[in-house]
C-alpha cells in the first residue's frame, strides 16, 4: 500500500452560480520515500492538490490517504491534530513570522506536542544544524537573506518529523544560486532522510531533482 | 505557559499602538475607579448619620435657616431626649481652593450628642471655656500644618465677606468613623451670632431620640406644628438627611454611572478596533499557524489572550494607580469627601470590567481567526 493514495479526487469552485470544475477523478500513489514533482501552468491546480493532500482544503469528491489514514473524512478539529504529526508545509514566500527568530519559528510545530523545553530545543537545533543555518538561531528573518529564510522554512516543515513534506514552489522566489541549495537541501532530505516529498514547481531544472515527473493540466494528471 | 511568548511578541508587534491602547484602557478605568469611588464614599458619609439621631430643616430648602425660637418647642416634643443645632458657616482659610467644612454648633449639646467624634476631657474643657476657640478634625490639623492653641483666621461669604474671623484651636477630634471625616472645623455658633452683622439662625436642628422607633412620630408631629409658620420644616432622620445633602447636587449615583457606562463603551470601541486592526494585519500568519496544525480552538484562545492582556495591564495600571494617587495625596475632594478612597471591591470591580473588555473587544477577531478558511487565505497571500 502506498503511503498517499489519492483516488477519483475532483475539486470544483464556486463562483456566485457558476462552478470552476479544477481536476477530476485524479488517482496517484506516493511510495513512502518518494520525491515526486508535479508540474503544469498556472491555475492547472498544483496548489489545490497540495491543500487537499494537507487538509486544508476540501475536496468535492474523492478519497486521499495518508499513512492508511483517510484525510478526507476527517473534522477540522482532526485534521489540525493530524497536521501537526504529518505534514510539513514549505511555501514559496517562506511565511515565516517576523517578529520571532529562526530558533523560534522552527520551535512552533513542537510548541502543539508534549515535548519539554529542553527536548524541544534539541530538536530545533538538530534542524537548524541540517539545514546550515545552527549559527543564525537568533536571528529574525529581516535579518537572513531570502535563501536563508526558506531553509528556515524547511527546517519548520521537518521538526516534528511528519510522513509527508509538501512543498509549493519552494524556490519560485528565490535566485539560481539560493534556488539550487534549496534544491540539493531538499534531496539530502529524500535521500539521506528518507523524507518523502511532494514538490509543486515550474521551473524545469528543479524538476530534474526528483524522482518521478508529474504533469497537471486542464484537470488530468499525468506521467 | 509556551504559548505565552507567542502572544507577547504578537503584542509586541505594533509597540506604539499597543501602548496606546493600554493606556487608553488605564485612563478609562482610572476615571470608572475614581467616579465609583466619589459614590461608595457618599454612600459611606450617608451611612454615618445615625438613626437615633433626626435633624429638622427649613422644608424648602437646606439654604434657609430656622429660627432659634424652636428650640424650645422641639425640646419638649414626646420622644426628643436633646436638640442641638447647627450652622454652615462656608470657611476660607487664606484662599478659596483651600476648602474644608466649618460649622458653627451649639456646642455643649452638640459635642453630647455626636460620640463620633472624639476629644481629650482637657480639650473639650478649654474648648467650652472660650468664645473664639474651635475644634478641628486631625487630617485638617495635618494639612495646613496647625497645633493647638494656634490662632486661625476665616473669612465667610455668607457672613460679613470683609469680616476676618479669628479663631483659636483648642480642641483636635479624632473621627471613630473614616467616613465622619477629619477634616471638619467647629466653633462656637454664639460666636457667629453676636459678631455677624447679619445676624445668624440655626441652619437646621439636630434632635437625639429616646428610641429611633419613635422617628416617624416625632417626625409627623414637628412638621405638623409648623406646617403653616413661616418656616416650615421637614424632619427626617440623619441617615436620610445626609443622603438629601448627598443628592442635593441630583441623582449623583445615576450621572456617575452614566458617565462610567460611557467610558465604558468608548474604550470598548477603541480596543476592539485595535483588536480587528491587528488581527486583520495578520491574517496569513494565522494560515500559516494552521497549516502548522494550530487548532481553530487554539488560535481563538491565542487571539483572546492578546485582546484580555491589553486590557488587564491597562486595567492594573488604571486602578492601582488610582489607588496609590488617592491613597498617596489622601485625596477628599477639597473637603466635600471625607473619608475618600479606593475600596477592595471598586478595584476588584475595575479588574472585572478589564477583562470583560478584553473578552469582548477580542471575540470577533478570535473568532474571524478560528473560522478562517486557510486554503483561501493562503491563495490570497502567496
Amino acid at each position: 500500500m502506498a503511503l498517499l493514495e489519492i483516488r477519483n479526487l475532483s475539486k470544483v469552485y464556486h463562483r456566485d452560480s457558476q462552478a470552476i470544475p479544477v481536476f477530476e477523478d485524479i488517482d496517484l500513489d506516493v511510495e513512502r520515500g518518494d520525491f515526486l514533482v508535479l508540474m503544469g501552468p498556472s491555475g492547472s491546480g498544483k496548489t489545490t492538490l497540495l491543500n487537499l493532500i494537507a487538509g486544508l482544503d476540501e475536496p468535492t469528491t474523492g478519497q486521499i490517504t495518508v499513512g492508511g489514514e483517510e484525510v478526507t473524512g476527517m473534522s477540522r478539529r482532526q485534521l489540525a491534530a493530524w497536521r501537526s504529526r504529518h505534514v510539513g508545509f514549505i511555501f514559496q514566500l517562506y511565511n515565516l513570522l517576523p517578529v520571532l527568530t529562526a530558533y523560534q519559528n522552527v520551535e512552533l510545530p513542537l510548541l502543539l506536542t508534549h515535548l519539554s523545553k529542553k527536548e524541544r530545543r534539541e530538536h530545533v537545533m538538530t534542524v537548524l544544524d541540517v539545514v546550515g543555518l545552527a549559527d543564525r538561531a537568533e536571528h529574525f528573518p529581516r535579518q537572513l537573506s531570502g535563501g536563508q529564510e526558506q531553509r528556515v522554512a524547511i527546517a519548520r516543515a521537518i521538526v516534528s518529523d511528519p510522513t509527508v513534506i509538501l512543498a509549493d514552489e519552494p524556490t519560485g522566489d528565490l535566485d539560481a544560486k539560493s534556488a539550487d541549495e534549496i534544491l540539493t537541501l531538499m534531496q539530502r532530505l529524500n535521500s539521506e532522510f528518507q523524507k518523502t516529498i511532494l514538490l509543486v514547481t515550474h521551473d524545469a531544472r528543479a524538476a530534474e531533482r526528483g524522482h518521478a515527473i508529474m504533469h497537471l493540466d486542464k484537470g488530468v494528471l499525468t506521467r | 505557559m509556551k504559548f505565552v511568548r507567542l502572544v507577547w511578541v504578537n503584542l509586541s508587534r505594533s509597540k506604539r499602538r499597543t501602548i496606546l491602547t493600554t493606556l487608553s484602557v488605564a485612563a478609562a478605568l482610572f476615571l470608572f475607579v475614581s467616579l465609583r469611588s466619589v459614590n461608595t464614599t457618599l454612600q459611606d458619609a450617608a451611612e454615618v448619620g445615625s438613626e437615633a439621631r433626626m435633624v429638622t430643616r427649613n422644608s424648602i430648602s437646606i439654604v434657609f435657616s430656622l429660627p432659634e425660637a424652636y428650640y424650645q418647642w422641639l425640646s419638649a416634643v414626646p420622644g426628643v431626649e436633646r436638640v442641638s443645632w447647627a450652622v454652615w458657616f462656608n470657611g476660607i482659610y487664606r484662599d478659596p481652593r483651600d476648602f474644608f467644612p466649618s460649622f458653627a454648633i451649639q456646642a455643649d449639646s452638640y459635642l453630647a450628642m455626636y460620640p463620633e467624634m472624639v476629644i481629650p476631657e482637657e480639650q473639650r474643657q478649654a474648648f467650652m471655656a472660650e468664645r473664639t476657640a474651635a475644634i478641628v478634625g486631625t487630617g485638617l490639623m495635618e494639612r495646613f500644618g496647625w497645633s493647638l492653641g494656634q490662632t486661625v483666621t476665616l473669612r465667610s461669604p455668607i457672613y460679613p465677606a470683609d469680616n476676618d474671623w479669628p479663631f483659636t484651636i483648642r480642641g483636635v477630634y479624632t473621627p471613630t468613623n473614616p467616613s465622619f471625616g477629619d477634616n471638619l472645623f467647629f466653633f462656637h455658633y454664639e460666636y457667629v451670632y453676636e459678631h455677624s452683622l447679619r445676624g445668624a439662625q440655626p441652619g437646621w436642628y439636630v434632635l437625639q431620640l429616646e428610641d429611633p422607633a419613635v422617628a416617624t412620630s416625632v417626625a409627623e408631629t414637628i412638621d405638623e406644628h409648623y406646617r403653616n409658620s413661616r418656616a416650615a420644616t421637614r424632619t427626617e432622620t440623619e441617615r436620610a438627611f445626609q443622603t438629601g445633602f448627598v443628592t442635593m447636587y441630583g441623582n449623583v449615583g445615576f450621572l456617575m454611572n452614566a458617565v462610567g457606562l460611557a467610558v465604558f463603551f468608548a474604550i470598548l470601541l477603541v480596543a476592539a478596533s485595535t483588536m480587528m486592526m491587528a488581527a486583520r494585519e495578520r491574517t496569513s500568519e494565522v494560515a500559516v499557524l494552521k497549516t502548522l496544525g494550530f487548532s481553530d480552538r487554539l488560535l481563538f484562545g491565542l487571539v483572546l489572550a492578546e485582546a484580555a492582556t491589553i486590557t488587564l495591564i491597562g486595567g492594573l495600571l488604571g486602578v492601582f494607580g488610582a489607588k496609590l494617587i488617592f491613597e498617596g495625596t489622601q485625596f477628599q475632594g477639597a473637603g466635600f469627601l471625607p473619608g475618600f478612597q479606593v475600596k477592595w471591591s471598586t478595584a476588584i470591580a475595575g479588574m472585572a470590567i478589564a477583562l470583560l473588555l478584553g473578552l469582548i473587544s477580542g471575540i470577533v477577531p478570535a473568532w474571524q481567526a478560528a473560522r478562517m478558511p486557510v486554503a483561501q487565505t493562503l491563495r490570497r497571500v502567496a
